[in-house]
């Protein structure tokens, strides 16, 4: 489910994320990534109850509460905290749970694939774009690319 | 097919470069700049910020760095590299990048002469205090690590006793007190031996040696292995806002490279040792040949070795390619392709003897370097381990008639008369 395919894929189809525990703090990695996903042409909706707004859009208490539909939900949250994110994130009709870089929970990613969600665990929506659309190379990263096409 | 776990020989080509979106450049273009025009105020400032990934200033990164980085880093089978200026540089900044003033190294005795001072003597100056233990039985390690110590450091290959690491015997020691093992894989390159597969967490190299391959740039590059627990407790530069760069936290952020990258911005960044863009471009050229280069290195220095131990002018040999070697098996381990190409032998007749034969050779190059297409010698006594005491060359394995050799790509029966001539002037002079 993690394959470099996969996630290529779903980085070029998917253009609006809801950040589930986005910071309004700019030196989070939180905020990293959804300012750089932002700056990278995809629609951000944060989700945290602790705010009004974050990076100039309108920050929602839950998923639930969203009114528009939502291609990937980013969760930046403790792993234990992922089942109740995810059950919401199927029952808004979201096609992507994505969960950040050290957060992952088996059972739940088993319940969202069986709900025809499509999983990503452990990874960095920031860094997975940097790698496969351009940037991160420059930082001496390895990105697993290999081709001779421009 | 992009999911395809490519070779290493296709990697040594392709990791790192796929061809310009821009000009369709096949080769690495080198990218001879200092800086790089920034978009607007707010993308300058997001790139100073770390928010966004591209390029500000050479000094800290540069696209043909990049690939030169990005090739070893898959090479070595590494999260991510950094290019410095030397191998002396990645080694020291390998360290600096998680230790401070009151720490402690734990230090294989069996190094480099100039490593050796490197941690002697600089790192003392800086409060850094090493022990340096005999690398053979891995328990040595274990035996000197205090709570104050925060990383192991060994060669797989150590310059020149040539003896060969139970790289992962030691990286269970490392792993049981909570530090990262760093390895120096110079003499091996990541062609003969991964220490990251055995256990190893950061890899540094000499690219000086066998990945230029043709001595002509000077560098270095370090491996973030990225399978190191940073938030074990020990490591709070790794875990905290960091100072240096507006309360980042290193490893929350960039994770499995966090090392990495903290040693880019807060290491390199500010103490400068930065590699040039053009010795990049060589570095990444060598890299395309290194597997040919290195069978063949391997195989001259294993006939080499195997003539210089049946010659009556040889007192000994010490080459762990050949069978009556101690670290035969090790390397057999470790290096199964081959046992590398630099090795140690002693003339009889001792230190008068083999400096006639220094002086004597006609193809083999004296100077102090190795990995070179050219076969090279040297005396370590008097060059490379000059700086160190007698007692502390004998714990290197340098003894006063110990000639090295670095094996080149020249036609072998050329270099076994080369030496064979050499060797029978030597003798004549000790008559």
């Amino acid at each position: 489910m993690q394959s470099t395919d996969t996630i290529k894929r779903i980085l070029k189809e998917y253009k609006t994320i809801a950040v589930v525990g986005l910071s309004g703090n700019w030196n989070r990695p939180s905020h990293f990534a959804a300012k750089y996903m932002k700056a990278h042409g995809y629609k951000i909706i944060p989700v945290n109850p602790g705010y009004e707004e974050i990076l100039g859009e309108k920050c929602y208490p839950s998923l639930l509460e969203i009114p528009e539909p939502v291609d990937i939900v980013d969760i930046f949250r403790r792993s234990r905290d992922v089942p109740p994110i995810v059950d919401d994130a199927i029952e808004i009709g979201a096609k992507v749970v994505w969960m950040q870089l050290t957060v992952e929970h088996e059972e739940a990613a088993q319940k969202a694939r069986e709900a025809g969600l499509e999983v990503v665990m452990d990874r960095c929506v920031k860094i997975e774009h940097g790698r496969f659309f351009g940037g991160i190379n420059f930082l001496g990263v390895n990105r697993g690319v290999i081709t001779s096409k421009k | 097919m992009s999911d395809r776990k490519f070779g290493f020989d296709t990697q040594c080509i392709h990791a790192g470069q796929s061809p310009d979106p821009n000009t369709g450049s096949r080769a690495v273009p080198i990218h001879q700049t200092t800086a790089y025009v920034f978009d607007s105020a707010d993308h300058a400032a997001s790139l100073f910020n770390l928010e966004a990934f591209g390029n500000i200033y050479t000094r800290i990164m540069n696209p043909t760095s990049g690939v030169f980085e990005e090739r070893m880093a898959a090479l070595e089978g590494g999260t991510a590299a950094l290019a410095l200026g030397s191998g002396m540089a990645a080694q020291m900044t390998s360290i600096l990048t998680i230790m401070q003033t009151g720490h402690e190294l734990v230090s294989s005795s069996t190094l480099y002469g100039g490593t050796y001072t490197q941690f002697d003597v600089n790192l003392r100056e800086m409060g850094i205090n090493v022990t340096f233990v005999d690398p053979n039985d891995p328990e040595n390690f274990r035996k000197a690590i205090t709570d104050k110590t925060r990383a192991l450091y060994a060669e797989t290959v150590s310059n020149p006793l040539g003896n060969v690491l139970d790289i992962e015997a030691v990286a269970k020691v490392a792993q049981e007190a909570g530090i990262p093992l760093i390895i120096d894989n110079t003499f091996a390159t990541p062609y003969l031996c991964r220490p990251i597969e055995h256990g190893a967490n950061i890899v540094v190299n000499s690219a000086t040696k066998f990945i230029c391959g043709h001595g002509t740039s000077i560098g270095g590059v370090l491996v973030d292995g990225g399978n190191f627990p940073w938030d074990n407790g020990k490591f709070p530069c790794m875990t905290e806002p960091s100072k240096g760069y507006h309360g980042i936290k290193f490893y929350e952020t960039f994770g499995n490279f966090g090392y990495a990258i903290r040693a880019r911005v807060e290491i390199l960044r500010t103490h400068g040792q930065a590699l040039s863009p053009f010795n990049s471009f060589l570095f990444t050229q060598g890299l395309e040949t290194l597997n040919l280069r290195m069978d063949r290195h391997c195989s001259s220095a294993l006939e080499i070795a195997k003539f210089l131990n049946d010659h009556p002018a040889v007192e000994w040999v010490n080459f762990a390619g050949l069978p009556d070697s101690p670290y035969h098996e090790l390397s057999k381990k470790y290096m199964p392709k081959g046992a590398g190409s630099i090795f140690t032998f002693g003339v009889k007749g001792g230190i008068e003897a083999g400096r006639t034969l220094i002086n004597s050779v006609e193809l083999f190059s004296h100077l102090v370097n190795v990995g070179d297409a050219k076969s090279l010698i040297a005396h370590p006594a008097s060059t490379t381990h000059r700086q160190l005491n007698e007692e502390e060359q004998m714990s290197a394995g340098v003894t006063p008639e110990t000639v090295r050799i670095s094996v080149g790509l020249e036609t072998l029966e050329d270099l076994i008369w080369d030496l064979d001539q050499a060797l029978a002037k030597s003798q004549k002079a000790k008559a």
